[in-house]
């Protein structure tokens, strides 16, 4: 067989660190040309057309904004998780959890002038996201039930039970057969931030979730506590440091940015609760934080990076009718070669070595 | 007769390292050839060329006259090479025979060779000596048993050059003659042998030849009939070294009592306790000893909270021990050196400086009170952690993981004895060290007895152990003998007493 | 009332529904039982189920043979076993993410295939499906004649795989390696094996069942391809390889025991469904598939390499 070994580098290059992310980008649109070309239509074109789809007016980046903005808190609630090898795959569940908490509280069982009732919502929103997750991390911490699977299954349990309650007793009697929530009052909606566009609060809020959960990584003795529980739990559990504690402070963090996730879309994007709200939010999040290495200063960029392909693929798709999974293609293929890339960074590829 | 092995120029690095520079000698037929050289010195390396699990960077390998592929160990198997690595290479979860007849077989073969194979393995048990029954699982079997079996494993590939890496590294004394004496009568069958080892005395006592390596070089080759001891101990470090010298320390009071403690067992690899009773005082070292797996990482883990006892009481400096949490022993004064340094000490991946606040997390000089890290204060501590346990490193920020061994071990002890702990346990605190830094880390552990500290030492190197401990007792099957004082013993009295016989000093 | 309920149990057709739903589930599991047992965690399974469903179906609406389908469902389900492999196994990337990136891939792919080889269809057309086959003599026994013996080639392909597959793991020089390698590569290695090649090939044969397994969705249980259809099987069967302990007749029964609560509650649901919304009987298999992990977790012994890369010439 091939005839190479991996050999782990001493020390990363800062450089191929910040370029090779990049580099898996463009081979992600280099291979989905391929299929643009299938569709009998010239790439070039087409991605045109999903640039100016994404950036090319004012109402585009908008859109695109606002696209990223649950992206980006999924992309946390993965990047925060994974930083401690507690592989929550479940952030669409939890989304939806934080989706329903607002539903809960914010359509007028409680009522608060708008500077406390948005606080408030995101508040029981990361609650309900994190606490959906709670159980999850404590079997997996006492009865070493995998996590991955159980946050995947979780997903469904909870997009079914938002389907119940959206028929059932929670249905807005004035959507005309539609199954959605009760409006959000006004005071708990998230007020636009440009006008006539649909760009809310919920933008500015998950920027400056990202820059909070940097300092907490980086600064502050909880990100240290995490890292080295990620990178290995037993040599921290030899120093004392409580690992079982630190995975389940992560697992509310992460659970909990994912259920703000659900708050900017119910109460900033639409108003009411869906059963579409989210289209696959949860598993974007797991690519953007790849992307951005789990760093989530990168995950701002990133995010939006992903949110103008989702944009733009639409727009593409009318004007050169290429189906707009298109854009779940180049996403998936961009996770992939950003793990290529994380390889490369990693370890030097030695290829046949004997040169006696 | 003629060579049957030439190994010609092997140069092999790993990234910066040098781990084998230009090494060449040759092996006759029927010869005992032992490679010896201190840990690191490049003996594996060098063997897992020839076995073909490294690729060499330069040089070639002659056997049998032709030139042996590089990087393949099925052509090694098939020239008729064996190998008994020092970590077994054997599956738990399959039985003897299963291990032994994987690769004998096309991988797509529709069948495996069971009845012939155990026909054979029957003939090769008589013949050299070696019994196992087959089908048990090897989970279940001893350390000598699983190396008997890894031995049968090579003969029934038919090898003619067996490679034995370190095989004594977890046997008793009376274990290691046993071997040797399979050697012997193998070596009478046709065999030849190729041994590895940093012990100078075994070497002495069972090869034909040695050839020293040092720092990836080899530095020398003597028949063993004329081999002069001193010098070669020479040969092997560069020099002399220096080993420190236990000085008479005045006994303090208690620090640590056990009494009739018991433990299940925590996997599959170990023993539980049976009704352990220690009792442990201020400037003394307590030396265990035993063969691997018979109680010794429960005993330690017990005794730095890591694992609540099933029954028995454990009183530290007289106050009887309510909670068994790592934290609770480390704020009582414990320290805990474990076995593996690199998976439970040390994070590879994180900094020297990270690594060294590790057990710091709640100290305000490492933190605000609010939770920011102070980094400043950190790299400081850090650099006086290093400048005063002589950790060698380029910066602070450097991974841990590009430390050498010695270092990453000083770094480790360094970091738990600036807590000023009165109890340091120290699971094989040497192991795989090359002589200077076993030299220097024996030296910090008499230097905590000399300070009016207690120490538990567990070492599978007996002379360490007779060179360090005051008192030493012995693990078997989940039991403590009766401590003693180390001037009463020796190797073959501690190595029969790791057999499970009774002695009464 | 009651005795309604009991009364599921003594129809044929509720033993007949149990083998059909137990069959996706059968492949997929013994698909992922064989990466998990080399040390390879496949998370690429409910994607490769979904693409596995898409071409099989596509094949044959195109004019392939039934059989035909089920090979082409395999071949791409192999390709992307390749890619998993090549990525968790050669070059020793997270297993996690690889998965993740590999069900992401295959699930796009096939969907963005799927419209654009039919992209005006919005009812979605149908194939000729896979027609039950009496077994002669022992199809006349009553009740077990329906229960066991009127099913579809492919349910019966789906029982023999196991006996295959059983076979494979227990009896053979590779499901040994598979088991070593999943156990103690370096042991693998140090008897003249290539570790990545055997984890490799069970990464790929074991994406090919799980693609016939999506197949089956397609061509034996419905007659069309939907979006979303495997709707979580995939994970089930994960939920499933370790509720069977990595044993493949392990995994015959627990797939079966799925199944039977599955078809038991579908017509519970229809006596029921005025009571309890029929979402709740849907969020069943999720919920039986978690507590079955629990009851499993605590007795499991996992194969002790999974996750854990192998790298060649690593100093260790």
């Amino acid at each position: 067989m091939a005839d190479f070994r991996l050999e782990q580098r001493d020390f990363i290059s800062r450089r191929l660190a910040f370029f090779a992310p990049m580099g898996a980008v463009i081979f992600s649109f280099l291979v989905a040309s391929v299929l643009i070309l299938l569709a009998g239509v010239s790439p070039l074109e087409s991605y045109y057309k999903l640039f100016i789809g994404a950036f090319g007016s004012k109402n585009a980046i908008a859109e695109t904004l606002a696209r990223a903005t649950p992206i980006i808190l999924t992309g946390l609630a993965a990047a925060i998780a994974f930083r401690a090898k507690f592989w929550n795959i479940g952030a669409e569940g939890q989304l939806y959890a934080g989706a329903l908490a607002v539903t809960f509280f914010g359509t007028g069982l409680i009522q608060l002038p708008n500077f406390l009732m948005i606080p408030f919502l995101f508040l029981v929103g990361a609650l309900a996201g994190g606490l959906l997750l709670l159980p999850l991390v404590l079997l997996r911490n006492y009865y070493k039930v995998d996590e991955v699977v159980t946050t995947l299954l979780t997903n469904f349990i909870v997009v079914l039970l938002v389907g119940y309650l959206l028929e059932g007793p929670w249905k807005d009697p004035m959507s005309l057969g539609w199954p959605q929530g009760a409006s959000v009052i006004d005071e708990g909606v998230l007020p636009q931030i440009l006008p006539r566009t649909r760009l809310h609060l919920g933008f500015i809020i998950s920027i400056f979730t990202a820059i909070t959960i940097w300092l907490i990584m980086s600064r502050t003795i909880l990100g240290y506590k995490i890292k080295a529980v990620g990178i290995n739990p037993s040599a921290s559990h030899h120093a004392g440091i409580p690992v079982i504690r630190t995975i389940i402070i992560v697992a509310l963090l992460s659970g909990g940015m994912a259920g703000m996730a659900g708050v900017t879309e119910t109460a900033g994007l639409k108003g009411y609760l869906t059963l579409d709200l989210s289209p696959g939010f949860g598993y974007a999040g797991i690519a953007v934080a790849m992307l951005a290495n789990l760093n989530p200063i990168g995950i701002i960029v990133s995010g939006t990076f992903l949110a103008s392909i989702y944009v733009g693929a639409d727009a593409m798709s009318r004007a050169m009718n290429v189906p707009t999974y298109l854009a779940d293609v180049i996403v998936a293929l961009t996770v992939l070669f950003v793990l290529l890339s994380i390889v490369i960074i990693q370890y030097r590829i030695v290829f046949g070595e004997k040169r006696s | 007769m003629t060579d049957l092995l030439e190994i010609k120029n092997i140069t092999k690095r790993f990234g910066n390292l040098t781990a084998n520079d230009n090494i060449s000698f040759s092996q006759k037929e029927g010869e005992v050839l032992a490679i010896l050289g201190e840990n690191g010195a490049g003996k594996t390396t060098l063997m897992n060329i020839l076995f073909g699990h490294y690729k060499a960077d330069y040089g070639e390998i002659i056997f049998k006259g032709s030139e042996l592929p590089s990087g393949k160990p099925e052509s090694a198997i098939a020239a008729g090479i064996g190998m008994v690595h020092q970590h077994f290479t054997l599956a738990d979860n399959l039985t003897v025979l299963e291990n032994i007849i994987i690769g004998e077989r096309s991988l797509f073969s529709p069948s495996l060779p069971q009845k012939s194979a155990r026909e054979k393995l029957r003939n090769l048990s008589d013949i050299f000596g070696l019994p196992i029954e087959p089908d048990t699982l090897v989970i279940n079997l001893s350390v000598s048993e699983k190396q008997r079996l890894e031995i049968l494993k090579t003969l029934y590939r038919d090898c003619t050059l067996l490679i034995l890496d370190e095989p004594t590294a977890a046997l008793t004394p009376q274990e290691t003659d046993s071997l040797f004496s399979t050697i012997k009568q193998m070596v009478s069958k046709g065999l030849s042998v190729i041994l590895i080892s940093h012990k100078l005395n075994e070497i002495l006592s069972v090869s034909d030849r040695i050839v020293v390596l040092r720092q990836g070089r080899s530095v020398g080759e003597v028949c063993t009939k004329n081999a002069d001891r001193k010098k070669l101990a020479e040969m092997i470090v560069g020099g002399t070294v220096d080993y420190p010298k236990k000085q008479a320390v005045k006994k303090g009071s208690e620090v640590i009592r056990l009494q009739n403690i018991s433990c299940d067992a925590i996997n599959d690899s170990s023993k539980g306790l049976n009704e352990i009773n220690i009792s442990l005082f201020e400037g003394e070292i307590l030396g265990i000893a035993g063969v691997t797996g018979n109680g010794q990482i429960p005993l330690a883990k017990m005794m730095a909270g890591h694992l609540k006892p099933k029954n028995g009481e454990m009183f530290f400096l007289g106050k009887k021990i309510t909670s068994y949490t790592p934290k609770q022993f480390m704020d009582l004064g414990v320290a805990y050196i474990p076995e593996d340094r690199n998976i439970d000490g040390l994070i590879g991946d994180m900094s020297v400086w990270e690594n060294s606040i590790m057990t710091e997390t709640n100290d305000l000089q490492v933190r605000s009170p609010l939770g920011w890290l102070n980094r400043d204060n950190c790299k400081n501590s850090a650099h006086l952690l290093c400048s005063t346990y002589d950790v060698r490193t380029q910066s602070l920020q450097q991974p841990a993981r590009l430390l050498s061994g010695g270092n990453v071990q000083k770094l480790l002890l360094g970091r738990w004895l600036s807590r000023r702990p009165k109890l340091l346990i120290a699971c094989q605190p040497t192991r795989g060290l090359d002589e200077g830094a076993i030299a220097s880390i024996q030296k910090i552990i008499l230097e905590v007895r000399k300070k009016g500290n207690a120490v538990l030492l567990i070492t599978e190197d007996l002379d360490e152990l007779l060179m360090l401990s005051d008192k030493i007792a012995v693990l078997f099957n989940g039991s403590l003998s009766n401590s003693f004082g180390a001037e009463k013993l020796n190797r073959s009295k501690i190595g029969l007493m790791m057999a499970g016989e009774s002695f009464d000093g | 009332m009651i005795f309604d309920f009991i009364e599921i149990l003594f129809t044929a057709g509720f033993w007949a529904a149990t083998i059909r739903i137990a069959c996706p589930l059968i492949f997929a599991t013994l698909g992922e039982l064989i990466c998990e047992r080399s040390g390879v965690l496949n998370l690429g399974i409910e994607g490769i189920m979904s693409i596995g469903a898409m071409v099989g179906w596509m094949a044959v609406y195109q004019g392939a043979g039934l059989y035909s389908g089920i090979l082409a469902a395999a071949f791409v389900g192999a390709i992307f076993g390749l890619i998993h492999a090549i990525f968790s196994v050669y070059l020793g990337a997270s297993q996690h993410v690889t998965g993740i990136g590999v069900t992401m891939l295959a699930s796009s792919l096939g969907f963005f295939s799927f419209k654009l080889i039919l992209p005006y269809s919005t009812t979605p057309p149908k194939i000729e499906p896979f027609q039950p086959l009496d077994i002669p003599l022992l199809s006349d026994i009553p009740f077990f004649g329906e229960a066991l013996f009127q099913h579809t080639p492919f349910t019966y392909l789906a029982l023999a795989s196991v006996i295959i597959i059983f076979w494979l793991i227990n009896s053979t020089p590779f499901g040994l390696s598979i088991k070593m390698a999943g156990e103690n590569p370096m042991a693998l290695e140090a008897q003249g094996i290539d570790v990545l090649f055997v984890r490799s090939v069970a990464v790929i044969l074991g994406s090919a069942l799980m693609a016939v397994g999506g197949a089956y969705l397609t061509m034996s249980a419905f007659d069309a391809f939907y979006f979303g259809m495997v709707n979580g099987r995939g994970w089930i069967a994960i939920a499933l390889v370790i509720f069977a302990t990595w044993k493949p007749e392990r995994a015959l029964l627990g797939a079966l025991l799925f199944a039977g609560l599955d078809a038991y509650q579908v017509r519970a649901q229809q006596l029921a469904g005025a009571v309890v919304p029929y979402q709740f009987f849907l969020m069943m298999p999720f919920f039986l598939s978690i507590i079955a992990m629990i009851i499993a977790a605590k007795k499991t012994r996992y194969p002790k390499a999974l996750l854990i890369p192998f790298r060649r010439g690593e100093r260790h």
